[in-house]
């Protein structure tokens, strides 16, 4: 019993983390109707950043803002200087530029930094505590579910209560109205790829501690982890997303738990295809059809 | 099922077809292709005959690769489905064909027809596989495809390592393989050999495959590409065609993983990585989606860029820490930029850009009129 609940407290730590990676998807597909596939490469190159600013000043925190400001500015390069450029009718199209994208950043993160692993410390004990003799989990997992959660809060308050949040909504679901009626439909376009980049990035930074260390291919499983995850609860779903995540890291977490943690890909590989191919549109998608 | 509908529209072309896919040029298909294999059979002898060994090592890399990437060439510019999973086929047929010439020769077969037989394994087997996955693939569309090919490709890899009690995990498992027959004498160069090998079995496999994509079957699979609902009025099984066009694709695949695995005379998983399905699907689009040609570009690239840079590099005269890092990355970097750009400028790919311009541009300025 005391390892079901260690495990599950894990998984909904590493959930959490798919959880907001799952979501900078869901924002990206919402707002523009393309998968970035070269979103893990993105955040590690966000990671690297945070790497090379927290060795040089010795501050953790110094770097986790990097890292952030580094996912935001990557999202506006990529969205201006190639996505713009992109002919979407076909939606092979974007994924075959996102997939060049993941080749030159992981080939100029190898070149800069080399193709080793390196160590990234965790700012926090990852060591687990128990209060009264209940597991509560590592200061870490506390830290990284309160992240998450805060930005969970912050995106679903931007997108619902403010204006810019609305513009964004209006371009995503009817750009030509949008424009007429004075939205910057393309402006709005790039702050999507930016703040979505802006979460990879943080999810970058949380997960990268808890894996083996940082390498230009360090987020290649965890990408999948989180378009399992996106799935799950429907690309078109940001709640769906989080629900995804979690799901898929408890799930994660009991196999590598009570099966062995070589068996984590195959078991990521079996759920994707299960929900793709019993509910393709994901768990959540009755609710936003009917918000739609 | 409607979301995925209304997420990827059904006319997933991604380059315009400059070949209309009727024949116009009259003739038998069949005829002609049998005198184009011919053809570039006896310019490879002759080939072989006045290239150094490295560079006839190099080319037999290039029909190896070529393999897999016509049968992407089916299945992404033919049949419109992307996958990112040949990396992980073609390693099935790598470590089939390493099974099958361990068993031969435990038990000591030792005969010139083993080689012929494991690779025939290699591809069948791999045919299996691509049918379990092309079922599923049917059933998906743009995006979502994508990313359960990619899950394929990142998880094979890492089975060998989960079971390396059967595939010996990252060591990987060696593919013995037989020296020339003496009947070619004694000192025949082993590099032609495995030249003379891959190139007749690659030969062989772009016949079948010309032929297929010149069928009905390949009518069919175009049908299917440009717009399923019309394809399915015309009474073609979508579904069908695309397990169908999976299922040739992997083949084609396998055998080329089996072809890399005795030019490498080892099977392991560092060789079959996710990069290895990403380069696949550069070497395809930046070829040219629209025709097989357009594989050979794509192949010939696969070989010739890394050597290119590593001449590059060396002749740059680099601290060896750098040149290290540079030696296996700038290749990525350049297949990567290659890849976004062409994508953006040509989505014809260099065959694209070859064979009847004005075709293209008349096809691109009717696209944008309507």
């Amino acid at each position: 019993m005391d390892r079901f609940l260690f495990l599950t407290l894990d998984g909904l730590s590493r959930g959490a983390v798919y959880a907001a990676f799952a979501l900078s998807l869901v924002l990206i597909w919402r707002a523009a109707r393309i998968v970035n596939f070269a979103q893990g490469a993105m955040a590690v190159a966000a990671v690297y950043v945070a790497y090379s600013v927290s060795t040089s000043t010795g501050s953790y925190w110094l770097g986790f803002l990097a890292a952030i400001a580094a996912g935001l500015l990557l999202g506006t390069v990529v969205d201006l200087a190639v996505m713009r450029f992109v002919d979407h009718r076909s939606p092979l199209n974007p994924v075959i530029v996102a997939l060049g994208l993941v080749l030159l950043i992981q080939a100029v993160l190898g070149m800069i930094y080399g193709n080793e692993f390196r160590p990234a410390e965790p700012p926090f004990s990852r060591s687990a505590r128990t209060v009264g003799g209940l597991a509560v989990g590592s200061p870490y997992d506390l830290f990284v579910v309160a992240t998450v959660a805060a930005v969970v809060v912050a995106l679903a308050w931007t997108f619902t209560r403010t204006a810019i949040g609305l513009r964004m909504r209006a371009s995503a679901f009817a750009p030509e109205v949008s424009r007429l009626l004075g939205v910057k439909v393309g402006g709005m376009l790039t702050l999507g790829w930016a703040l979505a980049s802006g979460v990879g990035a943080l999810a970058g930074m949380l997960i990268i501690p808890t894996e083996l260390g940082l390498h230009p291919h360090a987020m290649d499983l965890v990408f999948v982890s989180a378009f399992t995850a996106a799935v799950v609860g429907g690309l078109d779903s940001p709640p769906g997303a989080v629900v995804g995540g979690l799901l898929v890291g408890l799930l994660l977490s009991y196999v590598s738990g009570y099966a062995g943690s070589d068996l984590t890909p195959l078991a990521v590989l079996a759920l994707l295809l299960a929900v793709l191919l019993v509910r393709p549109a994901g768990l959540f998608a009755p609710v936003t059809a009917r918000q739609v | 099922m409607s979301a995925t509908r209304a997420a990827a529209p059904p006319a997933g072309r991604v380059a315009p077809d400059t070949r209309a896919g009727h024949d116009e040029r009259g003739g038998s298909t069949l005829l002609r292709h049998l005198a184009l294999t011919t053809a570039a059979a006896i310019l490879l002898v002759a080939v072989s005959h006045g290239l150094e060994p490295f560079r006839t090592f190099q080319l037999a890399t290039v029909a190896a690769y070529l393999c897999a990437t016509a049968g992407l060439t089916v299945l992404t510019g033919l049949n419109g489905q992307l996958s990112l999973g040949h990396g992980a086929l073609m390693a099935t047929g790598a470590y089939t064909v390493a099974f099958c010439q361990r068993a031969f020769l435990d038990r000591s077969i030792v005969a010139g027809w083993t080689l012929a037989v494991s690779l025939l394994v290699a591809v069948l087997v791999t045919v299996v596989i691509g049918a379990v996955i092309g079922v599923a693939a049917a059933r998906l569309r743009g995006p979502y495809l994508a990313g359960v090919t990619l899950a394929v490709a990142i998880v094979v890899p890492a089975l060998t390592v989960t079971f390396d009690g059967v595939f010996n995990g990252e060591q990987g498992l060696s593919v013995p393989v037989e020296p020339p027959p003496a009947a070619l004498g004694p000192y025949f160069p082993y590099e032609r050999w495995q030249l003379w090998v891959t190139g007749a079995a690659t030969l062989l496999a772009l016949l079948l495959l010309g032929n297929l994509v010149r069928s009905r079957f390949g009518r069919t699979f175009r049908a299917v590409r440009d717009d399923e609902v019309a394809a399915r009025l015309a009474g073609i099984h979508v579904a069908r065609t695309q397990v169908l066009a999976f299922v040739v694709s992997a083949g084609a695949a396998g055998l080329g993983g089996a072809l890399l695995a005795v030019l490498a005379q080892s099977a392991s998983p560092g060789a079959f990585s996710l990069t290895l399905s990403l380069f696949l699907v550069m070497a395809v689009v930046i070829g040219g989606l629209g025709s097989l040609a357009g594989a050979v570009w794509g192949a010939v690239l696969l070989v010739a860029l890394p050597d290119l840079t590593h001449t590059l590099t060396e002749s740059l005269a680099l601290p060896p820490a750098v040149a290290q890092r540079m030696e296996g990355n700038l290749p990525l970097a350049l297949f990567g930029i290659a890849l976004v750009v062409v994508m953006i400028a040509a989505p014809g790919g260099v065959q694209g850009l070859l064979s009847r311009p004005g075709r293209v541009l008349r096809v691109r300025w009717r696209t944008r009129r309507s």
